[in-house]
């Protein structure tokens, strides 16, 4: 349901129920201690919000049930969507689950329905009257802060999948004109998609020559993702740079064989060593081994 | 819209500037194979940098001025593929096999310099 249509449902109350509502503001301010109190009890009794202190939980309680009542007053829903969102915030990072932040909503809607009960048991009529007023008001409230919260955490939750999906494909500078992309793990069409662009940007940024792939890390490939990495090798022709790929496993060798992949066009070497050595020598590099270094090496073997 | 076509020693170098109609890239195709021979250039650059969208027509026409100039005994370079061009390029089947390419024109004249070392001479 969308804001729009919460605050309709919120803002439809009749003439009598404005006055009902007033008079259940009125008694929900008259009492605030003492029904916070009995929520905050319920709380700790129901085990919720265990990750937080008493005091915070103390603190959240209060600013919550005052954005609630603000909510049954005013009747508009912004500000307290806007105080759910900030405390989504704050609470997602310490671990609160989302059971717990409807839990206490319901908790505090329960606390409250209650203390009407207590308040109009003997008169029947108003009692439903009340009711009719709040019962539409409170589930829009609770709806508005799970809403709020879950959507906060999906926020959260996508950001964490942007910033693992970065990590998981460095394109590294090992010489001027040579990457390396090393590639570990499961390789999906969306990853393949973007270690792809990446690349490409990595070669023109770096404006490099020749690329080292290397799949050692990769368990199993399908023809999709196994053309993908063919059409990444043409792509980077297209830059100028040469692809060598390295660290494909016997298993992986023997599917791609097996399933037909066309790897004619790729430039293959045994491992990441061999493909470096190769990059180097296509590169016009020559690694030589000095021979102080290799006297210190051959030192600290005879002392050990 | 012409592409201008700059001499530069032994060197020509095409820089399109827009997208190109398909006379346009006709146009230049034999504008650049009836240079090579006037100027006995040895290399030809052609520099699509500026280009956000290469299409098949495009693609094959660069070929084709590929392996024409390969028959006028000189060597051809496309230059300046953008990255996300190459990679719909390639997605479309498009790997304009057998052609030279380069990051950039400092790229590909560096590359022809390279080229023709090797090559006999003909001064």
């Amino acid at each position: 349901m969308s804001t729009a249509e919460l605050n309709s449902d919120i803002k439809k109350a009749s003439e009598s129920s404005t006055n009902r509502l007033r008079e259940l503001v009125a008694h929900l301010r008259q009492n605030r201690t003492q029904l916070r109190e009995e929520w905050l009890r319920r709380i700790f009794e129901a085990k919720l919000l265990t990750a937080m202190s008493r005091d915070e939980v103390f603190a959240e309680a209060t600013s919550v049930y005052d954005s609630y009542v603000g909510a049954l007053e005013t009747r508009t829903l912004e500000a307290l969507q806007a105080y759910a969102q900030k405390l989504s915030e704050r609470i997602i990072p310490r671990g609160v689950e989302t059971h717990e932040v409807v839990g206490i909503v319901l908790l505090l809607r329960d606390v409250l329905a209650r203390s009407l009960f207590a308040k109009y048991h003997t008169e029947g009529d108003l009692l439903n009257a009340v009711l009719d007023a709040y019962e539409p008001a409170a589930n829009s409230i609770a709806i508005t802060v799970a809403v709020g919260f879950v959507r906060e955490r999906e926020r959260v939750i996508r950001e964490q999948q942007e910033a693992i999906r970065e990590l998981s494909t460095p394109v590294l500078q090992v010489r001027e004109r040579l990457l390396i992309l090393p590639i570990i793990g499961v390789i999906d069409p969306q990853r393949a998609r973007q270690l792809t662009e990446q690349l490409l940007r990595g070669i023109r940024a770096n404006r490099a020559r020749v690329v080292v792939i290397d799949i050692t890390g990769v368990a199993a490939m399908d023809s999709h993702v196994a053309n993908h990495l063919v059409q990444t090798v043409e792509a980077s022709r297209l830059l100028g740079a040469t692809v060598i790929v390295t660290g494909l496993s016997p298993e992986i060798a023997q599917t791609l064989v097996k399933i037909g992949v066309d790897l004619g066009k790729m430039n293959t070497v045994g491992d990441l060593q061999g493909g470096i050595e190769e990059a180097e020598r296509l590169l016009g590099y020559k690694v030589v081994l000095t021979q102080e270094v290799h006297a210190q090496i051959s030192g600290l073997n005879d002392g050990a | 819209m012409s592409v201008p076509i700059l001499k530069q020693s032994q060197y020509l170098i095409a820089t399109i500037q827009s997208a190109l109609s398909d006379e346009d890239l006709l146009a230049l195709q034999t504008k650049l194979v009836e240079r090579v021979g006037k100027f006995r250039s040895r290399g030809v650059i052609v520099d699509v940098t500026a280009l956000d969208v290469l299409d098949s027509f495009a693609s094959r026409t660069l070929r084709d001025i590929a392996h024409i100039i390969r028959l006028r005994g000189a060597e051809t370079v496309i230059v300046g593929i953008q990255p996300e061009v190459a990679f719909a390029m390639v997605q479309l089947g498009i790997t304009l096999e057998k052609v030279s390419t380069a990051l950039d024109l400092e790229e590909g004249l560096a590359y022809l310099d390279k080229r023709l070392q090797h090559a006999p001479a003909e001064h």
